[in-house]
């Protein structure tokens, strides 16, 4: 009994830990006050809400273009790094089993790779070659960083497949590319969709290799908020602006994993009625 | 004449050194069941991809009525294959995997001569519904493939391929996933099928049982190399080699001695037969279990004593011992273990065949220390016996018998090992040679087993009394006096 309590009070214990900041975050949200300290503590406000909207201020104009740069930085570099790797992934796969080991260990390194050196050498290259720092020098930079994750998430859908679905696909008339288009791409597709999904969440939160590959006047999230710091003048929109994406998250993660259960549910129906 | 559906000419596969099918030559005929029968890794697999066009030979011809296919890919080929484990799509439901080749099957145009149309989906329709109730799957066109067990999931890979209507349907092992009483339906299902379709069938396993029950033809393979074609009563009656007794149902093999026309000694008896063969020759002996009476002691032309019996169902299974001697017996009547009986068979159920090979020939050289090296190993040996009352000097020259000093370094010789001279240790260390046991077949008294280097697959056939198992590792030992050696004829002038 006393166990049970125990392990119960040490999980809620932990789940507070990892929690506590963001439900910090949460309350300061509705609070005007600028130095956060508990005895300053007054009576609710929307007013950093109101604030994130309001157009007419500097930094809130700021926030939303830094919004803006890290979305389109974030899909663009997984869109990119998707298409790469899962051509990458299917090449590794098809190769022969010395190459296949070679090409997968190379792959990996780079995720074990500190991120510092990755951006390190990717400014001293961009200075070597003479390229000016730009969008796309960032763009580089960031689906350098996302390829190995999608290789890494499409490479067991790859193993998982019967190695002769291919061949039969062949054997029935397809062509190569359309084996490929018709029975390869929409057997790994789950593999794909979450290699895209760690990729845009990998570079939606990347500081690093954005500061170092990215033109100073482009602004993502991270860096606009790593220069105010700087600055120490954080603005306080960005309390609200961290809480509307953390409760947008929640949101996210609950819909789908009811519509998950619901799948599950379906198959387990169907799998029954079918004895 | 039966036309040819496809022919396979001097077709020879290898992946690097290693070679997988050497020069085999196939024909199939149009409409007929061909079942490919051998051990696994004999070859039969590569065959029927090459057939299918997922493999290419590295050397030969394979024609299709008279047209070569040999580098065609498979999409273009008129051919179909259910594979092993079925390799469905799994994220289309069942309509759809059958209906896959269907949607990309292009047809003569009937209104525009000479052009190519895609199928309606009302043709596609109705081909899918037949195919579907052809293998017994009707009304589960829109099932998942992940909700069908393995029977089911077999099902439906046949009525993908069959409503290609392909010219050749190639099954690959197709049955060996499922259950025994499974299978047995399958078997006749698909021997059904068969009937009903009038295609080629090529069927590839390893189960001979499978292959008696449904073939039209049977060829046996091993290593690479077909041992017989046959129907499948000629297969078992009438085995080409001791490989094909031995792998093609139960059997009793023996050494035997050609006494004399239509006379062969083999368990210390001599038996008439219906075979002739030259005197004195050695040559393999087969008789089915089925094929011995067992008779009141002193009745029969041998005696022999009952070892063990056990209950089959419709026939009991005998062990008799002649001396050192097993000899498997089925029988319905029952005898008692222990039992003194005797034993009978009608000569024409005696098989008689030619031996391959009688001993172990290698070529090899001498070194530099008076040994010879042959089958990838370095062996001790008098080198005496390569020149007639020769003997060696203190620094190992060769001293003729007419005082000739000869320098027997690099000298090509044949060497001749007996299948007795071999004996084999465990401990792959202490053998001159080592290598994996590729073949054992008992022979009544003995196993006969052949052995094979890793380095360049040089064999080794030897008789022993120990069981040695597929794939074990072991030594070869070959004592010095057992290596008969004679110089190379060609290098005679040396």
């Amino acid at each position: 009994m006393v166990k049970k309590i125990l392990g119960k009070f040490y999980i809620y214990f932990i789940l507070l830990l990892m929690y506590l900041p963001i439900l910090v975050l949460i309350f300061f949200s509705f609070q005007e006050i600028v130095t956060i300290r508990f005895d300053a503590i007054s009576t609710p406000s929307f007013k950093l809400y109101v604030d994130l909207f309001d157009f007419s201020l500097r930094q809130t104009n700021e926030i939303w273009i830094a919004v803006l740069h890290t979305i389109e930085i974030a899909l663009a570099a997984a869109g990119v790094s998707t298409i790469i790797g899962t051509l990458g992934a299917i090449g590794i796969f098809y190769s022969r089993k010395r190459v296949r080991n070679v090409l997968n260990s190379i792959s990996n390194i780079s995720i074990v790779n500190a991120e510092i050196v990755t951006a390190l050498s990717l400014r001293i290259l961009y200075s070597f070659l003479d390229v000016k720092l730009s969008f796309f020098t960032l763009l580089i930079g960031h689906v350098v960083l996302t390829i190995p994750f999608v290789v890494l998430n499409v490479m067991p859908k790859l193993q998982q497949m019967d190695a002769n679905e291919y061949e039969a696909a062949l054997d029935l008339g397809a062509t190569p590319t359309k084996a490929l288009y018709k029975v390869v791409l929409p057997e790994i597709f789950p593999g794909i969709i979450s290699g895209f999904l760690l990729s845009v969440t990998l570079s939606l939160d990347d500081y690093i290799i954005t500061a170092y590959t990215s033109d100073t006047t482009f602004d993502t999230l991270s860096t606009y908020v790593y220069k105010s710091m700087v600055k120490k003048s954080v603005p306080l929109q960005f309390r609200s602006l961290t809480t509307i994406i953390f409760v947008s998250i929640l949101i996210g993660v609950v819909i789908y994993s009811i519509v998950h259960k619901r799948k599950d549910k379906k198959e387990r129906f169907k799998l029954e009625n079918s004895r | 004449m039966a036309q040819k559906s496809i022919e396979i000419i001097n077709v020879s596969k290898s992946y690097g050194n290693n070679v997988v099918i050497e020069n085999l030559n196939l024909y199939v005929n149009k409409g007929e069941f061909v079942t490919i029968l051998g051990p696994s890794g004999c070859g039969k697999s590569t065959t029927l991809r090459m057939v299918a066009g997922f493999e290419i030979p590295t050397s030969g011809t394979i024609l299709l009525n008279g047209k070569d296919i040999t580098k065609l890919p498979p999409h273009k080929r008129p051919i179909n294959t259910v594979f092993q484990r079925y390799a469905l799509f799994p994220h289309l439901d069942v309509y759809d995997n059958v209906a896959f080749g269907l949607k990309l099957k292009k047809v003569p145009n009937e209104k525009r001569s000479g052009k190519l149309r895609n199928l309606t989906p009302e043709e596609i329709d109705e081909k899918v519904m037949k195919a579907l109730k052809i293998v017994d799957l009707e009304d589960f066109e829109n099932r998942d493939i992940a909700t069908l067990s393995g029977g089911q999931q077999q099902r439906v890979a046949i009525a993908r391929a069959i409503v290609m209507e392909p010219e050749i349907l190639l099954l690959d092992e197709p049955l060996g996933a499922l259950d025994l009483k499974m299978r047995k339906d399958m078997q006749i299902e698909l021997k059904e099928m068969h009937k009903k379709l009038g295609i080629t069938f090529i069927y590839v396993t390893h189960d001979q049982e499978e292959a008696l029950t449904m073939s039209d033809t049977i060829v046996v393979m091993n290593d690479g190399v077909i041992q017989q074609i046959g129907r499948p009563n000629q297969i078992y009656d009438e085995p080409a080699n001791a490989f094909v007794a031995d792998f093609i149902g139960e059997s009793n093999i023996y050494t035997g001695t050609v006494m004399g026309s239509k006379r062969v000694r083999f368990l210390n008896t001599t038996f008439t037969c219906v075979d002739e063969f030259p005197v004195n020759e050695k040559v393999d002996v087969v008789v089915r279990p089925e094929d011995i009476d067992i008779l009141p002691k002193d009745n029969g032309l041998l005696n022999a004593k009952i070892e063990s019996r056990i209950f089959k169902g419709i026939h009991y299974q005998y062990i008799l011992k002649k001396g050192k001697a097993e000899i498997e017996v089925q029988s319905t009547d029952k005898f008692n273990v222990g039992e003194e009986v005797g034993i009978s068979i009608d000569p024409d159920l005696i098989h008689i065949m030619k031996k391959e090979v009688t001993t172990n020939v290698f070529e090899g050289y001498i070194d530099k220390n008076n040994q010879v090296c042959f089958g990838d190993g370095t062996f001790m040996c008098d080198v005496t016996q390569l020149y007639e009352g020769s003997h060696l000097d203190e620094n190992g020259y060769l001293i003729t018998s007419d005082g000739r000093q000869i320098d027997l370094t690099d000298v090509d010789v044949v060497v001749n090992v007996g299948f007795n001279d071999i004996t084999l240790t465990d401990n792959e260390e202490d053998g001159m040679v080592y290598g994996e046991v590729i073949s054992s077949i008992y022979k009544g008294d003995h196993y006969q087993v052949i052995i094979r280097t890793f380095d360049n697959e040089e064999d080794y056939i030897l008789d022993t009394e120990y069981t040695y198992n597929i794939n074990d590792r072991v030594g070869v030992i070959i004592n010095s006096d057992k290596i008969k050696m004679k110089l190379k004829v060609s290098n005679n002038a040396k």
